[in-house]
C-alpha cells in the first residue's frame, strides 16, 4: 500500500489523502452552509434539491454550469501555476480585469481582421494584458522581496480604479453615460457552443457556453504538460519547492518567479474571453465578479492538478448556476450564498485541509486493527 | 513540582540520583527512538552520554526536558517521581537545557532572553532589575560574563552559549543538560566551556553532557553512558574506560577511526584559486585574497570554525556567489561566473547543507537526482522530460551508492540523512567530474554511511581527481586530507601537510593565534 | 484664513478617516507580532460592522452594537486561530477564506433579516456613537487659530476616534513593557525558544488573536455606528487591506503604523475634497487616481525603495513542535 511519506497526513494511504480528505472537507463546508440556510429560516434539503436540479436538471442548466466552469478553470489554473512556484497569486481578479481590457482593445480596434485572425489576436491580447498586470508584483517579489500576496491585493484595487477611469472617461460608448464600451463587431465574438454543435447536426438547448470552454480544456492540458513534463516546469517547481536548491541547480528563482506569474496572469486574463467575448460582447465594469478570488478555492480543491481543477470548476459552476436557480425559487437565499459557500470551501479545503486527518487515521487504524 | 516552594534539600532522599530514568520507551510512528532506556546520574557530577547520530540521545533528553512525552517509563528527580509534560514542568523540577541550536530570540537583548518565561510579574520592570543583579552574581561565580544589554543576534557564538547557560541558572536549574555544546565553538571556547562546567560541578550542580565527540567525554566527564539504536548499552566510569572501548560500544563493532588510504600521488593542477575575494549580500567581506590550488589525485581540506569564510569560499568556487575579485582556473582555464557552466566543464559540488540546497525535499528521489543536470539530453525525449530514462538512471545511481531503499519515486524527505547524502554524492560523483567540491560530507550521517562516503572520496582521489573538502569535523579533515588549509577571518591563516597537522596546531590556527595571526586578525577587523 | 480653514477641515476628516485604520492596524499588529499573518482584517471589520449595525438596529443601543461587533470579530479571529494555530493551516488562505465568507454572509443575512438590499435599517442618533463636544469648544469657536484647532480639530469627534488614538501608546506600552508583550514578541520571532523557556506558544498566540479580534471589532463598529448610520454592503471597501499595508509600512511598530494610517487617511480626505475640483495648472484630477494612490504608495513602499520592512521572523510559519 503506498502511503504518504511526509507532512501532516504522513502515514495515511494515498487514496485517503487524495480522495477521502477533500470529500470530507467539502462535506464540512456544505454542512456549515446548510446551517446558514437554517439560520435564515429555510430548509437546507429543499435548497440542495433546487440547487442540484438547477445545475444539472435540464440541458440548458448544464450549459450554464459549464459556462461558469470555464471561467473557474482559467482562474483556477492561474492560481495553481503560481502555487507550483511557491507563490500565492491573489491578483487573479485584477489580472482577469486588465486581461479583459487587452481583449476588448483587440475586438474594438482590430475588427478589420477576419474572424480567423481576430480570435487568436483577442486571446493574445487577453493573455498579454493579464500577464502584464502580474508583471510588476512578480518583478517586485523576485528582485525586491515584496510579498506578492500584498502587492497583488493592491494591484486588484489599482486595476479597479484604472478600469473605472477608462470606462467612464475614455472608452465609454459614444453618447452614453453608461460605463461600458461599444459592442464588439459580430465577427469579433466567440461562437456559442449550441450554434457550433447545431452546425454539425447536434441539437442542444441554448446557453452562453461558448468556444472558450474548449480553449480552457486546451489550457488545462497545456498546464499539465508544462508543469510536470518540461524542463521549464521542472525549473518552476524547483524554484517553488526550494529556492536555495534551485540556485544550486543553476536555476534562477527570481526568473522563475517572474515566469510563473506571467503564465499565471495570462491564464487569468483568458477568463475575460468567456465572459466578454462569449457573452457580453462589450467591455463592462466588474465583469470579473469575484471569479478571480474563486480561482483560489478551485485550485485548492483541485490540489493544483488540472484534472482536479476541471472537476472543482464544474462543482463551482454548478454552485453558481444552481445558486441562481435557488435565489429565483427562494428569494431569501440570494446568490451571495454561493460566495459564502466559496469562503467555506477555501476554509475547509485550504486552511483546515488536514483537520480530519486524526479522525481518518483513527478509523483506518481501528479497521486494520480489528 | 506543585510543591516547588519547598527547598529541594528537604525532599531529597539521601544518596538518590539527581536524575533517574526508568524504562523510558518512545516511538515516532515506525521509528522506535527509545527502547526501555534507564539511566542514573549522581548529583554533583558531569555525566556524558555518547552515541552516534540517531542513537536516541537527543530524544531521551527531549523527553527529560518535556519536549516529547515518553510512551512508557518514569522520570525521577532527586528520588521523587515527577510528571514532565512540558518545558515548564522541567524548569520547575530544576532542569535546564542548552540546546544544540540555541533557543534564543536574536532580536532580544541578553536580559530579555534571560527573563523570557520567568518574568516574575506581569510588568517587566521589576523582573529586569532582578535579572541584572542575578547576572552580575552568576558572572562572578561562574566566569559567565556577558553584556546584559547587547542584542543577542550581535553576540559571537561562544557568548550566545553563555546566555543559554545563564537562562538555565537564572531559573534555578540544579541539573544542566548540554546537547552537543561544542559543535560551533573554537577549541579555546570549548576549553572555557569545560572550565565553566567544572565550576558548576564544584557548586553542586549536576551536568549532563551529550556529545558524539569521545575526546570531550574523556576530558570533561566523571561517568559516561553509551547509547546505540535507541538502547542504553553501557555505563562506565570515565577513568576506567578508553576511547577505543567507547567507540566500539557506540557502533557495536570495532571501527577504524583512521581512514585507510595510501600516499597521495599528486598530478597536474586542476583547480587554481588566485587572490579570490568574496563579499556577502550586505557587502561585508567574507573571503579576502585567498590563493591555493588542488592537484589531480589529492584531497585538500579546509579547516576552520564555522563562519570564517569557508562556506562562502566553497559557494564562490561553485559559482553560487559572485567573486568580488580574483580568478578561478579550472584545468588551467579561467571560469566565468554562473554555476551550470562550471558543472558542464567538470566541476561537481556537494553543498554543505544537503537538506536546504543539495536536494529538494518534497520532490521524488529521481527529481532530486537530476537537480543541476536537468538539461542533459539523456533525460529528454521529443523536447519533454523523459521520466522513464530519469528513473532508470536514478535507480542505477542509487544501487551503486547503496542508497536504501533504491526507489527512485520515493519522496526525498523520507530517506534517512545518510541515504540523502549518498544520493547527493551519487549525483555529483557519477558524472565523473575533474574537480569535486565537498562541504560537510558526513554531517548528520550515521557511522556506517560515513565509512562508505570516506571510501568513495578516497577512491575518487586515487582515480586522479581533485577534491576540495570543507568540514567542521577536525577528525574528518585530518583523516582524509593530504594537505590542510586553515581559514580564519576570511583569509587562509596557514597551511599544513596532513602528516604534520596536529589538533593543537590546527586549533591555534583556527583561533587566529597561528604564525599568520596578525594579518588575519587585521583582515577580520577590516571586514 | 480660508486656507487655514480648509487645512483644518482636511485634517479633521483625516482623523475621522484614519481612526478605523489605526484600530485595524493595531489589531493586525497583535496578530502579526505573534507570528500569524492576518489578511482577514477586512473580513473581521466587515463582520463587526454588520453585527454592530444589526444589533444596534434591533436593540437601539450602540453599546449592545459594540459588543456584538467585538463578539463577531473575536469569533472570526478564533476561527482563524483554530485553522492556523491548532491545525497549522496556511495563514493567507485562512484569512482570505474568512474575508470571502464574511462578504457573502453579511449580504445573505442582511437581505434575509432586513430585506433592504443588504443594508441594515437607518439608525437613529441614540443608537450611534455621536460626536462629543469638548468643554468650551463652542465658546472658543470664534477665536482665530485656537478656535479652529481646539473647536474643530480636537473637539467634536466620537468616542471611538479618541479611543483609537489613545490605544496607540497603550499598545506600545503593552508591547514593550509587559510580560504579555515580551512573550508576544518572542513567539512571533522564535516560537521554539519561547517554548523551551516555558512560554506556551499556542496559548500566547490565541491571546494575541483575541486582542486582534477586539480591536478589529471596535474598528468595524466605528464604520457602521459612528461614521455611518447603519451597515451598507461593501462599506469596508478595502480598509482592512489598507490597515495591513499601514502596519507593514510602519514596520510592525505601533507609532509608525499610526503615522502611516494618518497618511492614508489624509490621502482619502484629500481625494474627497478633490472630487470634481478644477485645480489651477493641473486641471481636473481624476478621482480614481487619488483613490488608487494609497495602493500605489503601498506598492512603492513594499518595493523597498524607501527603507526596508523586516517582518517578525516567524511570521506565517506554523509552529510545529519537532526537533
Amino acid at each position: 500500500m503506498s502511503a504518504v511519506a511526509t507532512g501532516p497526513a504522513a502515514g495515511l494511504p494515498r487514496w485517503a489523502v487524495v480522495g477521502l480528505l477533500p470529500v470530507l472537507n467539502l462535506l464540512a463546508a456544505f454542512a456549515v452552509s446548510g446551517l446558514i440556510v437554517v439560520l435564515i429560516g429555510e430548509s437546507p434539503w429543499d435548497a440542495v434539491r433546487i440547487l442540484v436540479w438547477g445545475a444539472f436538471g435540464f440541458e440548458e442548466a448544464i450549459g450554464y454550469t459549464l459556462f461558469y466552469a470555464t471561467s473557474f478553470i482559467f482562474t483556477g489554473l492561474a492560481v495553481a501555476v503560481a502555487f507550483h512556484c511557491g507563490l500565492f497569486n491573489i491578483g487573479g481578479e485584477g489580472q482577469a480585469y486588465i486581461g479583459g481590457l487587452g481583449m476588448a482593445l483587440v475586438c474594438l480596434h482590430l475588427d478589420f481582421l477576419p474572424f480567423a485572425l481576430i480570435v487568436p489576436a483577442a486571446v493574445i491580447g487577453a493573455a498579454l494584458f493579464g500577464a502584464a498586470w502580474a508583471f510588476v508584483p512578480a518583478w517586485l517579489q523576485a528582485h525586491r522581496g515584496s510579498h506578492v500576496v500584498i502587492t497583488t491585493i493592491m494591484f486588484n484595487f489599482i486595476a479597479a480604479s484604472v478600469m473605472v477611469y477608462l470606462l467612464v472617461n475614455v472608452m465609454s460608448r459614444p453618447g452614453s453615460m453608461e460605463p461600458e464600451s461599444r459592442d464588439f463587431a459580430p465577427h469579433a465574438r466567440l461562437p456559442l457552443m449550441h450554434d457550433v454543435l447545431a452546425a454539425v447536426g447536434i441539437d442542444v438547448a441554448a446557453s452562453p457556453l461558448n468556444l472558450s470552454f474548449l480553449w480552457a480544456l486546451v489550457c488545462s492540458a497545456g498546464v499539465w504538460l508544462y508543469i510536470w513534463h518540461t524542463r521549464a516546469g521542472y525549473r518552476l517547481r524547483t524554484a517553488g519547492a526550494s529556492p536555495p536548491a534551485a540556485r544550486y541547480g543553476g536555476i534562477s528563482p527570481p526568473r522563475e518567479i517572474v515566469v510563473a506569474m506571467l503564465v499565471s496572469g495570462a491564464l487569468a486574463g483568458c477568463m475575460s474571453l468567456n465572459e466578454l467575448m462569449g457573452v457580453q460582447h462589450r467591455l463592462v465594469l466588474e465583469f470579473t465578479a469575484g471569479f478571480g478570488f474563486a480561482g483560489i478555492a478551485v485550485a485548492l480543491m483541485g490540489r493544483g492538478h488540472p484534472v482536479g481543477i476541471i472537476l472543482a470548476s464544474v462543482l463551482f459552476g454548478a454552485l453558481y448556476q444552481g445558486g441562481a436557480e435557488l435565489s429565483f425559487e427562494v428569494p431569501r437565499i440570494t446568490r451571495d450564498m454561493v460566495v459564502a459557500i466559496q469562503g467555506l470551501v477555501i476554509l475547509f479545503a485550504g486552511a483546515l485541509e488536514f483537520m480530519f486527518v486524526p479522525v481518518v487515521r483513527a478509523v483506518l487504524a481501528r479497521r486494520s486493527g480489528g | 513540582m506543585r510543591d516547588r516552594e519547598e527547598p529541594l534539600e528537604t525532599t531529597r532522599e539521601a544518596g538518590a540520583p539527581a536524575v533517574e530514568l526508568r524504562g523510558i520507551d518512545k516511538r515516532f510512528g515506525a521509528v522506535h527512538a527509545s527502547r526501555d532506556v534507564s539511566l542514573a546520574v549522581a548529583p554533583g557530577t558531569i555525566h556524558g552520554i555518547v552515541g552516534e547520530n540517531g542513537a536516541g540521545k537527543s530524544t531521551l533528553m527531549s523527553i527529560l526536558y518535556g519536549f516529547y512525552r515518553a510512551d512508557r517509563g518514569d522520570i525521577r528527580i532527586a528520588g521523587r517521581t515527577v510528571e514532565i509534560a512540558g518545558s515548564e514542568d522541567a524548569i520547575a523540577a530544576g532542569i535546564g537545557m542548552v540546546h544544540q541550536h540555541f533557543m534564543l530570540v536574536d532580536t532580544f537583548t541578553v536580559v530579555e532572553n534571560v527573563i523570557l518565561g520567568a518574568e516574575g510579574g506581569s510588568l517587566l520592570a521589576s523582573g529586569t532589575a532582578r535579572a541584572r543583579g542575578e547576572l552580575e552574581r552568576l558572572a562572578r561565580e561562574y566566569a559567565l560574563e556577558v553584556p546584559p544589554d547587547a542584542r543577542v543576534g550581535d553576540l559571537p557564538v561562544g557568548l550566545q552559549q553563555r546566555v543559554e547557560i545563564l537562562k538555565a541558572l537564572y531559573r534555578g536549574a540544579d541539573i544542566l543538560i548540554l546537547d552537543e555544546p561544542t559543535g560551533t565553538l573554537m577549541p579555546q571556547e570549548a576549553d572555557h566551556l569545560f572550565r565553566i562546567l567544572r565550576r558548576l560541578r564544584a557548586q553542586g550542580k549536576t551536568v549532563i553532557l551529550i556529545t558524539h565527540k569521545l575526546r570531550e567525554i574523556m576530558a570533561a566527564t566523571d561517568r559516561v553512558s553509551v547509547m546505540r539504536g535507541g538502547r542504553m548499552v553501557a555505563h562506565r566510569d570515565t577513568a576506567a574506560t578508553t576511547v577505543a572501548e567507547l567507540a566500539e560500544l557506540m557502533v557495536g563493532r570495532r571501527v577504524l577511526l583512521q581512514v585507510e588510504k595510501g600516499p597521495a600521488r599528486p598530478g597536474p593542477e586542476l583547480l587554481a584559486v588566485e587572490r579570490l575575494s568574496v563579499r556577502d549580500e550586505r557587502g561585508a567581506s567574507r573571503v579576502r585574497d585567498v590563493s591555493f590550488n588542488v592537484r589531480a589525485g589529492e584531497i585538500v581540506g579546509i579547516a576552520g570554525v564555522a563562519g570564517n569564510g569557508q562556506g562562502e569560499l566553497l559557494e564562490a568556487l561553485a559559482g553560487l556567489h559572485p567573486a568580488a575579485g580574483g580568478r578561478i582556473l579550472l584545468a588551467g582555464e579561467p571560469v566565468s561566473s554562473g554555476g551550470p557552466h562550471r558543472r558542464r566543464r567538470g566541476l561537481a559540488h556537494v553543498p554543505e547543507d544537503r537538506r536546504r540546497m543539495g536536494l529538494v525535499l518534497p520532490f521524488e528521489a529521481r527529481e532530486s537526482a537530476i537537480l543541476g543536470y536537468h538539461d542533459d539530453v539523456r533525460y529528454r525525449r521529443a523536447g519533454l522530460l523523459d521520466w522513464d530514462a530519469v528513473s532508470r538512471d536514478t535507480e542505477a545511481k542509487m544501487i551503486s551508492f547503496d542508497v536504501r531503499p533504491a526507489d527512485p519515486r520515493r519522496i526525498t524527505a523520507a530517506f534517512s540523512g545518510g541515504n540523502q547524502q549518498k544520493l547527493v554524492l551519487a549525483r555529483e560523483i557519477e558524472r565523473d567530474p575533474l574537480v569535486l567540491l565537498v562541504g560537510q560530507p558526513t554531517r548528520g550521517v550515521d557511522i556506517g554511511a560515513i565509512e562508505f562516503i570516506h571510501r568513495r572520496l578516497v577512491a575518487m582521489r586515487d582515480a586522479g581527481k581533485a577534491i576540495l573538502l570543507v568540514s567542521s569535523e577536525l577528525d574528518e579533515i585530518m583523516g582524509l586530507s593530504d594537505r590542510i588549509l586553515v581559514m580564519f577571518g576570511g583569509v587562509v591563516a596557514g597551511e599544513l601537510p596532513a602528516d604534520r597537522a596536529t589538533e593543537r596546531a590546527l586549533g591555534l590556527l583556527m583561533a587566529g593565534a597561528g604564525p599568520g595571526a596578525g594579518a588575519a586578525n587585521e583582515a577580520r577587523r577590516a571586514s | 484664513m480660508e486656507s487655514l480653514t480648509l487645512l483644518v477641515l482636511v485634517l479633521d476628516s483625516t482623523l475621522r478617516l484614519s481612526a478605523p485604520l489605526v484600530l485595524a492596524a493595531l489589531a493586525g499588529l497583535f496578530s502579526e507580532r505573534s507570528g500569524i499573518i492576518d489578511i482577514g482584517l477586512e473580513g473581521k471589520m466587515r463582520g463587526a460592522a454588520f453585527a454592530a449595525a444589526a444589533v444596534a438596529a434591533v436593540s437601539g443601543s450602540p453599546w449592545a452594537g459594540l459588543a456584538a461587533g467585538i463578539g463577531t470579530s473575536v469569533l472570526l479571529a478564533m476561527v482563524h486561530g483554530y485553522a492556523c494555530i491548532t491545525h497549522r493551516g496556511d495563514q493567507v488562505v485562512s484569512g482570505l477564506a474568512l474575508n470571502i465568507l464574511v462578504s457573502g454572509l453579511t449580504a445573505v443575512l442582511g437581505i434575509a433579516w432586513f430585506a433592504q438590499g443588504g443594508r441594515t435599517p437607518q439608525l437613529p442618533g441614540e443608537a450611534r456613537f455621536l460626536p462629543l463636544e469638548w468643554p468650551g469648544a463652542a465658546a472658543l469657536r470664534d477665536v482665530p487659530v485656537l478656535g479652529a484647532l481646539y473647536g474643530e480639530l480636537l473637539s467634536g469627534h466620537n468616542l471611538i476616534v479618541y479611543l483609537a488614538f489613545l490605544a496607540v501608546p497603550a499598545v506600545a506600552w503593552v508591547l514593550y513593557r509587559t510580560r504579555f508583550g515580551l512573550r508576544l514578541r518572542a513567539v512571533g520571532e522564535n516560537p521554539e525558544s519561547a517554548d523551551t523557556a516555558g512560554v506556551p506558544v499556542v496559548g500566547q498566540r490565541y491571546r494575541a488573536l483575541l486582542c486582534t479580534g477586539v480591536a478589529c471589532g471596535v474598528a468595524g463598529t466605528y464604520l457602521s455606528l459612528a461614521q455611518s448610520a447603519g451597515f451598507i454592503n461593501d462599506m469596508t471597501a478595502g480598509k482592512g487591506y489598507i490597515a495591513l499595508a499601514a502596519l507593514i509600512f510602519g514596520k510592525w511598530r505601533p507609532v509608525p503604523a499610526m503615522l502611516a494610517c494618518l497618511l492614508f487617511g489624509f490621502l482619502d480626505a484629500v481625494a474627497i475634497r478633490l472630487q470634481g475640483a478644477d485645480l489651477p495648472v493641473i486641471g481636473e484630477v481624476p478621482v480614481q487616481l487619488v483613490q488608487a494612490l494609497p495602493y500605489v504608495l503601498t506598492v512603492v513602499l513594499l518595493a523597498g525603495f524607501i527603507g526596508r520592512a523586516v517582518p517578525p521572523r516567524a511570521l506565517g510559519v506554523p509552529y510545529v513542535k519537532e526537533g
